[in-house]
């Protein structure tokens, strides 16, 4: 996790006696169980999905999924439930789907709004505080507001169901925040380091390009993460403008429609489930750092 | 760079020394806009594998943007001194103000507008979608539900990430990162998955059979009847909050954790000197240390909260009084088709944000004097 929250603070200590040391030592006993009884609230019921996801459809309905820590040896595990998942339930094609529509909801946001950004901190230009208060405003806006009448555009104009058509709605969606934070980044660049390089006769381009840009990788990067896992787990957005029909599905509305129509099958509820979770663990568990920053920075979405 | 070329000059260059670059930069945007237009058709229409309108589709979007910024400049570039250095800006701005025009402005006034119109937006109704809102039976359940899940879960996550923060700070660091990271977890899954999750977790199935459910399986253990959790009035949202509660308890944990650890040790000592016990230390000295930071924590899961249609939407579809407004507002606006009510749940949503844009933006502009 981020170097701040991980600093622990250094408490002087001077030697207690034993008998002090043991009464501390029985003071954090209750203290430690109420903890281990909160992180296996957190844990057991992701852990009840993983294991599930590998036994027989037959074993999950007859018996518990806790019941193989018995007989681990025992238990028939199986790999059926991904393949199953991934070909008849079409999440495979979901999957590739939601790559084809997250990367450039990522990629498109944080191009237009690292421009804007750059504008709004370093160029002078009229109507430049207007814009940056129009999109602190536009940063709690509910999402809710804007569907309808897009939708309608969308409609009269064959944008539904398109890849164009989310992007472009993602990119909306994203654009006041990725701005936002951008600009804070940005807007913190040294006035010298600007100054001096259109001393020396780079344009407004370059200067973007080959030194703001680069310059602004952490909040490029935290943001990144955050649009991503945004669009990757969203629901709404994709109900609304791709639908449920099987060849659009991301794995989001592919989950949701199984849930629906196969509410008992749980060997292809939870493999399905664990498939769609794999993405967002990956970058969890490599990218912990900035997933982190990327979270704290995103929790102002409107 | 020192040669500042009068204005005639200039234009004379321009249109004498280079016109193929001007030919260039006027043909750039047209090609780029056709290329964009054809490659957007064929991904539309296309019955070409799945796997080459994938590689057209990231090319596209992922490229495309760029194109378009690298083209507008560089047509820009073309202009004399002045003009170019009063459009420059709106190159860089203008694709941003556009896309929030289009995509957030005018979609919410014309929500508003819509709000007042029936439910094919053909006719003006007034204000009767916001008599459905606030008088119909239904609706009064789904407003007593929304209240239910923006009091208790900002309320409950604040209380739990704090009690772990300060529980996990007296722990090693090794442990304390671990047990951190496993709270921390469920902000990397989706609403859905985690509702999968869950509805194992909550499984019914009627007494005599075997529980597969988790949480039905402890109960029968100890030899109570299995309970239809997502069923049972008005308990079954609790059930459906608590899901919130899990997925938001970590983002709360993370950040109080870093007030709690700018808490002066000397005060703690201090206290602890003073005879008071972690108890009451926790509750009169670090609370009211860090309550600026609850306070926020605490609004920004409202705003989650306030928004989250997802949940509901899987776990019961709204059915069996669990409703809350984000989800009747999906359920309204695309599945009845009716848009009037739709855009007043969603303006309903608005108004609840207003008094934070406020702030807000008032806030900016003192930072920024």
């Amino acid at each position: 996790m981020s170097d701040t929250t991980m600093e622990t603070r250094q408490v002087p200590i001077n030697k207690p006696p034993a008998s002090v040391k043991v009464q501390r030592v029985l003071k954090g006993v209750p203290m430690r169980l109420i903890l281990l009884a909160i992180i296996l609230i957190w844990v057991v019921p992701i852990l009840g999905l993983l294991v599930s996801s590998f036994r027989t459809p037959e074993a999950i309905n007859n018996t518990g999924w806790w019941t193989v820590f018995g007989n681990l040896a025992a238990t028939d595990w199986t790999l059926s439930n991904y393949i199953s998942v991934l070909y008849a339930d079409f999440m495979g094609l979901a999957f590739l789907n939601s790559m084809l529509v997250t990367i450039p909801s990522t990629v498109i946001p944080i191009t237009i709004a690292a421009f804007a950004a750059y504008a709004i901190a370093w160029m002078d230009f009229p109507g430049r505080e207007a814009i940056f208060v129009i999109i602190v405003g536009l940063l709690v806006v509910p999402l809710q507001m804007a569907l309808i009448p897009v939708l309608k555009v969308y409609t009269a104009n064959q944008l539904n169901g398109t890849y164009l058509g989310i992007w472009l709605a993602h990119t909306g969606f994203g654009l006041p925040l990725a701005t936002y934070l951008l600009y804070g980044y940005i807007s913190g660049i040294p006035k010298e380091i600007i100054e001096s390089a259109h001393a020396d006769g780079a344009t407004p381009w370059m200067s973007f390009t080959r030194l703001v840009l680069p310059l602004s990788k952490p909040a490029i990067a935290s943001f990144a993460i955050f649009q991503f896992l945004w669009v990757w787990n969203d629901l709404l957005v994709a109900l609304v403008f791709l639908g449920t029909k099987k060849e659009n599905a991301l794995v989001t509305t592919r989950l949701a429609e199984m849930v629906g129509s196969r509410g008992q099958d749980w060997h292809v509820l939870t493999s399905g489930a664990f498939l769609t979770m794999i993405m967002p663990l990956i970058i969890f568990f490599s990218l912990q750092r900035y997933f982190v920053r990327g979270m704290m920075a995103g929790s102002v979405k409107g | 760079m020192a040669q500042v070329p009068n204005k005639n000059n200039r234009l004379f260059e321009i249109f004498a020394a280079a016109p193929t670059r001007i030919a260039v930069s006027l043909i750039v945007p047209v090609v780029t806009f056709l290329v964009l237009r054809w490659s957007f058709i064929f991904m539309r229409d296309s019955e070409a594998s799945k796997f080459l309108i994938g590689i057209v589709a990231l090319t596209i979007g992922v490229g495309g943007v760029w194109v378009l910024f690298a083209a507008t400049n560089n047509l820009v570039s073309m202009l004399p001194t002045r003009m170019r250095d009063t459009l420059r800006p709106f190159v860089f701005v203008g694709p941003a103000v556009a896309v929030l025009l289009f995509y957030i402005v005018f979609p919410a006034l014309r929500t508003i507008y819509l709000s007042f119109l029936n439910r094919t937006s053909t006719e003006f109704v007034g204000l009767r979608n916001y008599e459905f809102v606030f008088t119909d039976p239904q609706m009064l359940i789904i407003l007593r539900n929304t209240l239910l899940w923006v009091l208790i879960v900002p309320f409950v996550a604040v209380a739990m990430g704090l009690l772990i923060a300060v529980m996990t700070d007296r722990l090693r660091p090794g442990w304390e990162k671990i047990v951190k990271s496993l709270i921390f977890l469920p902000m990397a899954i989706s609403f859905v998955g985690a509702s999968v999750i869950w509805r194992f977790v909550y499984y019914y199935q009627p007494a005599g059979y075997e529980q597969i459910g988790l949480l039905n399986a402890i109960v029968t253990a100890f030899g109570g009847e299995p309970v239809a959790w997502l069923i049972i009035r008005p308990w079954n949202n609790f059930f459906l909050l608590f899901i919130m509660i899990w997925l938001q308890t970590g983002f709360a944990m993370v950040i109080q954790s870093a007030a709690v650890k700018g808490v002066p040790s000397s005060l703690l000592e201090a206290a602890r000197i003073d005879g008071a016990n972690e108890i009451r230390i926790f509750f009169n000295v670090i609370i009211p240390y860090i309550k600026g930071t609850i306070l926020t924590v605490m609004t920004t899961i409202l705003f989650m909260v306030l928004k989250i249609f997802d949940i509901v939407y899987v776990m019961t579809s709204g059915n069996y009084d669990t409703g809350i407004v984000a989800s009747r507002m999906y359920k309204e606006a695309f599945i009845y088709r009716n848009f009037g009510r739709g855009s007043a749940l969603a303006v309903f949503l608005f108004i609840v944000v207003i008094p934070f844009m406020i702030r807000n933006i008032t806030q900016m502009r003192e930072n920024r004097r």
